[in-house]
């Protein structure tokens, strides 16, 4: 038994069991404590209501996995600057929807190429690079406009309003196109050069290159999809509030960054499992929605939650890598056995 | 192309490599048969990593050549230096911990199914049966790397190395974590390799497994090159003078050694000592009124000693007595709180502070020792500077001249104005004299045994210098691959007897 779970403990994916099982017990907590949450409408609601959420966590989860201080600071106010673009393109030129959102895409592309070549060729902290951008891109899209700009396309409101019915609950197409992400994430990680590469870099960089890996030009696409999905995540964002604004996607970089350590990315870079970062949204979504199912209590109890949550993560990661220091320790003194298959 | 030539895989010609500031490499040649293991021997920081990575495309040569398999190359990166079939596994494992074994076997050219993805089933495959057939070693290859110990991980990592069909592989002190049985197996590995044709750079500080494996030696020292040597025609006493650059003289030099007083109560005593990896196994005594030098190449453990013995480096298991008494250290704090001081050995990084002055430096130990905010009145500092100034005869023009803007000597001088400041029973000089001027180097000397004789403190002196040895010394430890291999004592102290202990070829008589 004690042999078991210390195996459970030392495997990989341990921390996204742990986020898994979390999940589970808030959802059952709110389905005992309040009539009509056990739905599967309410289910889909945490993907319909949490889509830019999820995509732009995606996006900064390669970030974090790919080490070197990895982070993304600047997704957020990409959100807000697309959704800004958004409102303004449709406002004032006569260009299609869709040839709109193909290029807002590349505002995002942009940003992460500037802050992937930054980060890459001058060895720059991704904490100040993309803080840099960050407020560069708040900046740009106050410029746009001080004041909130209405998206009244009658195409855009019916994309943004699209939803298709599943068994009798319906979900949106934001929704979709962020378990779509999630989905093409996961299988880009697990099977493909780059996606390993991503992980390499993320736990030695030093060995990645002397491996012979492009270590590089990891990097810059690491932070060009971060951009990209920001974008998305933007587009999906305007769906909802269907408005551009300097304060939309406010903090968002936090959420983001709060989901994915939660689904068990480790800050350290080189460890993380994309399911997981969804199921860190996902509990960020229930608990604010046992906290509209109660009523009374302010929204902020969510941050409160999510913070307490976060801490224990941490901890958690902290005493996990001090298991397996622990049982390497043990291995160290022992010698390779002998075995004959 | 003559025939001759061609029995050379590997030739690298009058190579120079240049950091900034410093000339690296000077004019090394470096050359390579098919088929033979070369040894590149030297003391740390002779050029041998530096050399491996100039020719593996880290780092890029200043000028000079390298002809491999009948061209001319410029390697320029890892990879393209892999792709001609040049394969490397580096002192440290440098694999990813967080990937698993098989991954680590094949990342960057993993095998590929469907659509182009990785397929994961035949990598696995693929790595378990290299690892069974090429190095008899049974693992479960989707692990993460990290779950298996060190010298497993080197394993795998020459199992990355061979596989990639290689013609030159380097192994930059694989052995180092290894134990003598893996050791033995790796052999038998590169055995097989060598019958293949394949030829390899062998780097190990291990003098015995040079002679047991290697064919040849090349050896550099101070980045220039020496020369390369049959491993038959060299005896050791031989090649450990060439890495160190020191002719075995006869003529003996003078011991400044006071041998009139009797030496008997114990400072310090160390009880089979062990730290994982740095110290092995130390048992050791030093009596107070006595100067005793740890004598040993680079890197063979003799600055560690000097760490665990004032606690910068924690013990695993033994004992460590101090006055007779068992003591626990936690921290270098609790050795200067019995009275024991460290000269370290790279006085730059580890001594001074440069942007403080002379009085501030030589408060520093003893402040600390007292405790950060107990309060030092000026007066006593000022005081206490002056004293050792005079003492060691540091020139400065004022005692709050900066140190930075002092000789090398006068900062060394400064570093051990420090430590007598804290009154020490035991002091640990680690290269005292190294790029100091002959005078100074003198006075040091002289230092290290009037402190002894007159003051009846223990002094660690640690030089690579043997000379410096023989004049200061009343006992001598040789220290071989981190441990302590022999003592000598007194009349026996001569260069030609420490060095032949290094080489293993002579042993004290039981002091």
């Amino acid at each position: 038994m004690r042999k078991f779970l210390s195996d459970l403990v030392a495997s990989q994916n341990f921390p996204f069991y742990v986020t898994g099982v979390l999940f589970v017990l808030l959802f059952s907590i709110g389905s005992v404590a309040f009539e009509g949450f056990f739905s599967p409408q309410v289910f889909l609601n945490l993907f319909i209501d949490n889509a830019p959420l999820i995509i732009v966590t995606v996006g900064i989860t390669f970030t974090i996995i790919s080490g070197f201080g990895g982070i993304d600071l600047s997704v957020g106010a990409v959100v807000s600057l697309t959704c800004m673009s958004l409102a303004i393109l449709m406002r004032d030129t006569s260009l299609s929807p869709f040839l709109c959102m193909f290029l807002v895409l590349f505002i995002g592309i942009a940003v992460g190429l500037l802050n992937g070549v930054l980060i890459t060729y001058f060895r720059l902290q991704p904490f100040i690079v993309t803080l840099g951008s960050m407020f560069l891109c708040r900046g740009l899209t106050a410029i746009l406009s001080r004041d909130s700009v209405p998206i009244d396309n009658a195409i855009y409101s019916d994309l943004a309003f699209w939803s298709v019915e599943v068994g009798g609950c319906f979900i949106s197409l934001g929704a979709i196109i962020a378990l779509t992400c999630v989905v093409i994430a996961t299988l880009v990680l697990r099977y493909t050069s780059f996606g390993r590469g991503v992980y390499a870099i993320g736990g030695n960089e030093q060995s990645a290159r002397l491996m012979g890996l492009k270590v590089d030009s990891i990097r810059v696409r690491v932070y060009v999809i971060s951009g990209f999905c920001a974008a998305l995540g933007g587009i999906t964002y305007s769906w909802i509030m269907l408005s551009g604004y300097t304060l939309h996607g406010l903090g968002m970089e936090m959420d983001a960054i709060a989901s994915s350590v939660i689904g068990g990315t480790q800050l350290m870079g080189g460890v993380g499992f994309m399911p997981g970062t969804l199921l860190g949204v996902m509990i960020q979504g229930t608990i604010l929605t046992i906290i509209s199912f109660q009523g009374t209590l302010s929204a902020w109890w969510t941050k409160i939650v999510v913070g307490l949550l976060l801490c224990l993560f941490i901890v958690m990661q902290a005493v996990v890598t001090a298991h397996k220091s622990k049982l390497m320790n043990l291995k160290a003194e022992g010698s390779i056995p002998d075995k004959k298959r | 192309m003559t025939s001759q030539d061609n029995d050379y895989i590997l030739q690298m010609n009058h190579i120079d490599m240049f950091f900034p500031g410093v000339k690296a490499l000077k004019d090394v040649c470096f050359n390579l048969k098919k088929g033979e293991i070369m040894s590149l021997m030297g003391e740390n920081g002779a050029g041998k990593s530096t050399l491996v990575k100039v020719l593996t495309g880290v780092y890029h040569k200043t000028n000079g050549q390298i002809n491999f398999d009948g061209k001319t190359i410029e390697p320029t990166t890892p990879l393209a230096s892999q792709k001609m079939g040049i394969s490397t596994v580096y002192q440290e494992v440098n694999l990813c911990a967080n990937l698993s074994v098989a991954e680590n076997i094949y990342i960057g050219r993993e095998p590929r199914g469907a659509f182009g993805r990785i397929d994961w089933a035949t990598m696995q495959k693929n790595a378990s049966d290299l690892l069974f057939k090429e190095l008899g070693i049974d693992i479960d290859v989707t692990k993460e790397l990290s779950f298996y110990p060190v010298a497993m991980q080197q394993m795998i990592a020459i199992a990355r190395a061979i596989d990639t069909k290689c013609k030159v592989l380097i192994l930059d002190e694989p052995t180092s974590s290894l134990s003598e049985h893996e050791t033995q197996r790796l052999f038998k590995i590169m055995r097989a390799l060598k019958e293949q044709g394949i030829s390899i750079i062998f780097i190990s500080h291990f003098l015995e497994q040079i002679y047991t494996i290697c064919d040849r030696i090349t050896i550099l020292r101070d980045g220039t090159y020496i020369g390369e040597y049959e491993v038959k025609n060299l005896p050791r006493i031989e090649l450990i003078s060439k890495m160190m650059g020191k002719e075995i003289k006869e003529g003996e030099i003078e011991s400044n050694v006071d041998k009139s007083k009797p030496r008997q109560n114990i400072f310090i005593e160390t009880e089979h000592v062990t730290v994982p990896g740095k110290v092995k196994d130390l048992s050791l005594d030093i009596k107070e009124g006595e100067v005793v030098g740890f004598a040993g190449l680079l890197g063979s453990g003799r600055s560690e000693i000097a760490e665990t013995l004032f606690g910068t480096l924690l013990k695993s298991s033994g004992n460590i007595y101090v006055d007779g008494v068992s003591v626990n250290i936690k921290t270098p704090m609790d050795m200067m709180k019995k009275r024991v001081a460290f000269c370290p050995e790279d006085r730059k990084v580890q001594g001074i502070i440069g942007d403080l002055s002379v009085r501030e430096n030589i408060i520093l130990a003893l402040q600390a020792k007292n405790g950060m905010f107990k309060h030092m009145s000026r007066k006593r500092q000022e005081k206490l500077a002056d004293y050792y100034i005079n003492l060691l005869r540091i020139k400065v023009s004022d005692r709050e001249q900066l140190i930075k803007n002092l000789s090398g000597g006068n900062q060394q001088k400064v570093i051990i104005a420090r430590w007598l400041a804290t009154e020490p029973n035991l002091l640990i000089l680690d290269e005292p004299t190294r790029g100091i001027d002959v005078g100074t180097k003198t006075e040091i000397e002289a230092l290290a045994v009037s402190l002894a004789k007159e003051k009846g403190m223990s002094v660690v002196f640690i030089s690579g210098e043997m000379g410096e040895m023989v004049r200061t010394c009343s006992r001598v430890m040789v220290i071989r691959d981190h441990e302590k291999v022999t003592e000598l004592c007194d009349e026996e102290i001569s260069t030609a007897h420490i060095m032949q202990a290094i080489a293993g070829d002579y042993h004290g008589k039981s002091c």
